[in-house]
């Protein structure tokens, strides 16, 4: 997975040779494509484990609740994906030569609470194709339309952050859409943990 | 109700004749667009049934995952089906009635990118009920159908933010509509409805029947088995 991102950074940037003021321009949203492909990758494994010997039947007969189960599986992902990122962060800042005009900590910010919203949907929606044919392609299927307004925030935040505009808007509707997807997804992840 | 079938049928047909024969001769001729413009009782009226039916697959899936009714999942799968097919006609004629004012076949436009994540929402919803398996298939979609519901506010409201940031002069919005314009676009509105809840309605037919064979024929297997165990 580690190797795949870094496969897709080098390819894009074959695929562009940007100089510094144009690469500040379209990293925001190379970053994020990058990231987001490969935590579908990370995501697509999130339930793999389960579906051998029906562990998944045997979370369903257990007391625990199922939403310390998803929260789980979330907060596991949410970090492997996070040190993937905090790995492949420094090649990108390397490769495009970039440099942020405005605040850097909140890149920190906007890259938090993007891990998250592709994460906790991510999860969600894999739980989800876990139950369907070829499940390997309905998880992007099912979590990029979903993700669209997310990933127009990160992408806009993050080019707003590295050529110095404010990028409080963008943080705002992020943390909001964390926020309520985080609580529809734990809603609902009962019903369709336990959908038969 | 089974009379009120073909009776709805006959009103659709005459209202939809009715309806085109206004859109292309009754109405009268845009000034500056001219007859290009006689494509808006096609789009505007397929919008709007468009999102009406994906509020009913809204709100019939959040019946559903309360209630637990079959019906409302048929309700369901139905409406976005038919939403999915207008919504496409949205998509089609959008492009085609701007080329020639805007002179551009697209624009990351508020209202045109809503229209086009909702489309992507609901073609996955599709999606996910054509590969799940069957017994979980209406819990699984009637949580997609929340989720992407859920969406639509968002997408509406980044992309107003983003496009009010750098204005796009193309959007020709806002001004009056001349009476006689909004009557031709209502009555196609009308038949427009009538005709989404006609084909609806069949389909929520056919969609029982298929479920009543379907069990009959599990039914029968099950009984099989048995006998055959015997």
């Amino acid at each position: 997975m580690l190797f795949f991102s870094l496969l897709v950074v080098v390819v894009f940037s074959f695929s562009f040779d940007p100089s510094a003021e144009e690469s500040r321009q379209i990293a925001g949203g190379l970053v994020w494509v990058a990231f987001l492909f490969a935590a579908v990758v990370a995501l697509n494994q999130t339930w793999a484990r389960e579906i051998r010997n029906q562990v998944l039947d045997a979370y369903r007969v257990s007391p625990a609740p199922a939403n310390s189960l998803f929260m789980a599986k979330t907060l596991g992902n949410f970090i492997f994906v996070s040190v993937l990122e905090a790995l492949m962060t420094p090649l990108f800042i390397a490769f495009y030569r970039l440099r942020a005009l405005g605040p850097a900590w909140e890149l920190m910010v906007v890259a938090v609470l993007g891990t998250w919203a592709l994460v906790v949907n991510g999860t969600f929606f894999a739980a989800m194709s876990l139950r369907t044919r070829s499940r390997e392609i309905m998880l992007p299927l099912l979590l990029f339309p979903i993700s669209i307004p997310a990933i127009l925030a990160m992408v806009q935040a993050t080019t707003a952050i590295l050529n110095g505009e404010g990028a409080r808007f963008w943080i705002v509707l992020l943390a909001t859409y964390d926020l309520v997807f985080t609580t529809v997804c734990l809603l609902l992840f009962e019903t369709v943990l336990n959908a038969e | 109700m089974k009379r009120a079938f073909p009776i709805l049928g006959v009103l659709t047909a005459i209202l939809l004749s009715y309806a085109l024969y206004q859109a292309l001769v009754g109405a009268p001729t845009e000034q500056t667009m001219g007859d290009v413009q006689r494509i808006f009782y096609y789009h505007v009226p397929s919008a709007w049934t468009a999102f009406i039916l994906f509020f009913v697959n809204f709100g019939a899936s959040v019946f559903y995952l309360t209630k637990r009714r079959p019906a409302a999942d048929i309700v369901a799968l139905v409406s976005a089906e038919v939403g999915v097919v207008f919504c496409t006609v949205v998509l089609v004629t959008g492009p085609i009635w701007a080329r020639p004012v805007w002179g551009i076949w697209w624009t990351w436009d508020m209202r045109l990118t809503s229209t086009l994540v909702l489309w992507l929402i609901y073609v996955s919803y599709l999606f996910l009920r054509r590969f799940s398996s069957s017994g979980q298939t209406p819990t699984l979609a009637a949580a997609l159908a929340v989720l992407g519901a859920l969406c639509v506010p968002f997408v509406y409201f980044s992309i107003w933010f983003f496009r009010t940031q750098h204005p796009q002069p193309v959007m020709g919005g806002g001004g009056s509509i001349d009476p006689r314009m909004l009557h031709v676009l209502l009555i196609n509105w009308l038949a427009f409805s009538c005709f989404a809840f006609l084909v609806c309605w069949s389909r929520y037919r056919l969609e029982s029947l298929q479920r009543e064979v379907d069990q009959a024929h599990a039914l029968e297997s099950l009984l099989g088995a048995r006998g055959s165990a015997r």
